[in-house]
């Protein structure tokens, strides 16, 4: 899926990109400062469920931070992401200010831009491998930033463009899940000309990106916008449906169905199975979101329920920690805490969260990790153990290991618990599918160029294949399993 | 959206639901569940299906009115629809021939028991039913139980109907009179507590059907998990039929409560606005 080498080339050599080169010399370029991107302000985002963090950049601030990209011969940012964007071409064509052109180049690799400028790991991925991170030690250019400009600008102009679909084939093929590697599967299948229906178990289209990750950080209609999208090219989307319970593979292969595409997600919460674990007022980071952001839970008006509490811990350092412990803070929580093991360097996270988290008063107990819980006599959790640590050498994951430092234990009061430690893959279809080859961890088993399982029809990707992942990476399996379903049902009488 | 196409009372508080759900009505088996919203600003409820007619393409349930969904629900009348309903959930009953089965019903908890104690009679065993409410009117689906069992005994609180007691009464007297290969318990957990208690007593293998708090039904959450043996389970993937000799009765007892302040808040709200 990757351009080649001479692609990339010939692009670079397109009569515009050489003049804008022209335009500027690179030391100007360089000497631009990274742009900030305008935020709400934190006291008052901090009581605001549903309202997005980052305000966007204004064109003048795109064009600005586009001139900082130096067009690079080499464009090592291109490395750094996993579904391989053309990054210069867009750039270059918001320098440009040709924003409808800029987002075309991003859909030739990324279907859903407007997600991933805000949730992608830049830091870890394109910005990491940029130029000026890598040899003029100077903040990357915002590549995340360009991308979600150029994404809501096609958006918001009502001008996105649909994309050719191919001839209609009449081959039925079924994608189980609505996340983000479904609906990039989806996407290049009906473009195929192929007949595609996506199957979700809830009553929402969208997987974590509507029931997990918050408005404040993705709002809705930037999903719906890409849904709307894929329903107008001809993907037929079914609600309430649960593949392996509702109707078994084979009921749809009745059905006519000739192939499968399983991206039915690391769905499964896991606890730490320590003492208490299971008093009312201790959740998994799954149930707190999927309440307030998918049920509505905060808002009177809907019936789902959520607890409200004074002392909020939550356990862990991922994306979803940060989601649940801003969350409980716009919840009204007086003190919102982060009980991490290891120390902030170490957080999995996107960086941004943390900022954002430590701006709205967020704690950070990092180096502390949970050892019991304790109740009142309803049941209700009311304080919790903690043990310090300390880091050690470092383990398998290059990370260093937290040691508990011994006789360290203190209580906290706490009255609501938010366990945010990870999660297992979604059990339900290997369940279905006794002769599917799992890992030992339980996620499908494929070969990561064709995502084809050990059934032939049978393809997989996003986190049901690599455990807890990333939206990039969900959808280039998604894309990718594309492919190789394509070349199989083209190459097999199926 | 799925059509309910009957509704029928029970009791003040008790009504059956027959509504449209062609797939669920044909991979359905005894034990498990759906779950359902009744509209867009609805919570997700999990109802044990109660029987299914493949070729009608339908499903029954029956619904206690005890809380803000349930009593929309009771609300609904024929030729209205359900926004959302999924299934069918959990694991199905295991059902075999294992010789003498006794069937506890407690409440409306005499529902899910229907398709049970009609496997387990297919299967070839020997089902004696136990049905026990507070009063008369909320011993539901006798006649249906009785189709399926070679005999029933009503147990009432106040004894307005059969005998007067516990279902923990009758069930015992059984336990003295016969041998008892199997039995399944479902009801309020007070009364699968118990049940369990007694036939733990006497050795006899027991399953009980919970009905925790849930969201999705799907294993996402976790917010049914409750202790059987010593470790964690998800009801809606790992059960709702448990080991009754192993569950932490207690704790799921106050798990189901963990709501109960902000269940009340939100009744109250129901009520003040009128629609009930
Ligand atoms: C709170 C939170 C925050 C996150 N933040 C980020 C972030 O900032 N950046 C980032 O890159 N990643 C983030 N992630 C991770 C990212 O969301 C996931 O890696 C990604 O969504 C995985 O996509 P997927 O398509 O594999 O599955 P999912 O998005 O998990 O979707 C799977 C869907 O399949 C459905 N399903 C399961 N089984 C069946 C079945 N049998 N039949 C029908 N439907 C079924 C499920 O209901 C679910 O909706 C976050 C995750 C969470 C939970
Ligand atoms: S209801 Fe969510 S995991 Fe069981």
């Amino acid at each position: 899926m990757a351009f080649s080498k001479e692609y990339l080339t010939e692009q670079r050599n397109a009569e515009w990109r050489v003049e804008l080169r022209q335009q500027i010399k690179n030391k100007e370029r360089t000497e631009i400062e990274r742009v900030k991107m305008p935020e709400l302000d934190p006291v008052k985002r901090a009581k605001e469920q549903r309202i997005e963090v980052n305000i966007g950049l204004s064109k003048e601030q795109a064009v600005l931070e586009a001139r900082r990209c130096m067009d690079c011969v080499n464009p090592t940012c291109i490395d750094g992401c996993p579904v391989s964007i053309n990054i210069p071409k867009f750039i270059k064509n918001i320098e440009r200010g040709d924003f409808p052109e800029a987002a075309k180049a991003l859909k030739e690799t990324n279907t859903l831009p407007a997600v991933c400028g805000r949730v992608c790991p830049q830091e870890k991925q394109c910005e990491a491998s940029c130029f000026y991170t890598q040899k003029l030690k100077k903040p990357p250019v915002a590549i995340g930033y360009l991308e979600r400009f150029a994404a809501d600008y096609e958006r918001e102009s009502g001008q996105m463009s649909l994309p050719e679909v191919a001839e209609p084939n009449g081959i039925k093929v079924a994608a189980i899940g609505s996340g983000p590697a479904s609906l990039a599967f989806a996407g290049d299948m009906v473009k195929a000309g192929y007949d595609v229906t996506v199957f979700e178990a809830l009553h929402e289209i969208g997987g974590v990106l509507k029931y997990g990750i918050p408005e404040f950080r993705l709002p809705n209609n930037t999903v719906d916008a890409e849904l709307d999208i894929l329903t107008k090219m001809g993907v037929n989307f079914k609600k309430n449906f649960i593949v392996g319970k509702t109707a078994s593979f084979d009921d749809l292969k009745e059905m006519g169905f000739k192939a499968f595409f399983v991206a039915s997600g690391a769905g499964l919460p896991n606890f730490m199975n320590i003492p208490g674990e299971n008093f009312n007022g201790i959740l998994s980071s799954n149930e707190y979101l999927t309440r307030v952001n998918l049920m509505n839970a905060s808002d009177e008006n809907f019936d789902t329920p959520v607890l409200y509490g004074k002392n909020v811990a939550v356990i862990g350092g991922g994306n979803t920690a940060m989601d649940s412990v801003r969350t409980a803070k716009r919840l009204g929580a007086d003190r919102s805490m982060i009980i991490y093991r290891r120390s902030r360097q170490e957080m999995p996270a996107r960086i941004e969260e943390v900022k954002h988290a430590e701006e709205e008063g967020i704690e950070f107990m990092n180096l502390h990790n949970p050892v019991e819980y304790f109740s009142d006599e309803q049941g209700r959790v009311n304080r919790m153990r903690l043990l310090k640590m300390e880091l050690g050498e470092p383990d398998a994951s290059g990370r260093r290991r937290p040691v508990p430092i011994e006789g360290s234990e203190f209580d906290i009061p706490v009255d609501l618990v938010i366990v945010a430690i990870g999660v297992s893959p979604n059990p339900l279809i290997p369940a279905a599918l006794p002769e599917l080859k799992v890992s030992r961890w339980g996620t499908i088993e494929v070969d990561m160029e064709t995502m084809q399982s050990s059934i032939p029809e049978l393809f997989a990707g996003g986190d049901i294949v690599r455990g807890g992942a990333t939206v990039i990476l969900a959808m280039g399996d998604g894309r990718r399993a594309a492919a190789g379903m394509d070349d199989y049902l083209k190459s097999s009488k199926y | 959206m799925n059509k309910i196409l009957q509704k029928e009372r029970f009791s003040d508080k008790v009504y059956r639901f027959v509504v449209e759900a062609p797939m669920i009505a044909k991979s359905r088996k005894p034990g498990h569940f759906i779950i359902l919203r009744v509209d867009e600003k609805g919570e997700r409820i999990p109802l044990t299906i109660a029987a299914a007619d493949e070729k009608a393409g339908t499903i029954t349930l029956v619904v206690q009115n005890v809380g803000v969904t349930s009593a929309k629900l009771c609300n609904m009348e024929a030729g209205e629809t359900l926004t959302d309903l999924v299934g069918p959930l959990g694991k199905a009953t295991h059902i075999s021939k294992v010789g003498t089965v006794l069937a506890c019903g407690g409440g409306v908890g005499i529902a899910p028991l229907l398709p049970i104690v009609e496997g387990f009679k297919k299967a070839g065993n020997k089902v004696i039913s136990v049905l026990a409410a507070r009063n008369k009117d909320l011993i539901i689906l006798e006649k249906e139980i009785r189709q399926w069992s070679d005999e029933v005994i009503v147990m009432t609180d106040d004894g307005s109907y059969g005998n007067k007691g516990l279902v923990t009464q009758g069930a015992e007297e059984v336990i003295n009179r016969e041998k008892v290969d199997e039995c399944i318990a479902i009801g309020p957990a007070v009364m699968m507590k118990f049940t369990s208690l007694l036939t733990k007593k006497y050795n006899i293998p027991t399953q009980a059907s919970l009905n925790s708090i849930m969201v999705d039904g799907t294993g996402m959450c976790g917010a049914c998990r409750v202790t059987v043996g010593g470790r964690t389970y998800f009801t809606c993937v790992d059960g709702p039929e448990f080991n009754a000799h192993e569950i932490d009765f207690d704790e799921m007892i106050k798990r189901l409560g963990g709501y109960v302040e902000e269940e009340k808040a939100a009744y109250e709200r129901f009520v003040a606005s009128d629609k009930i």
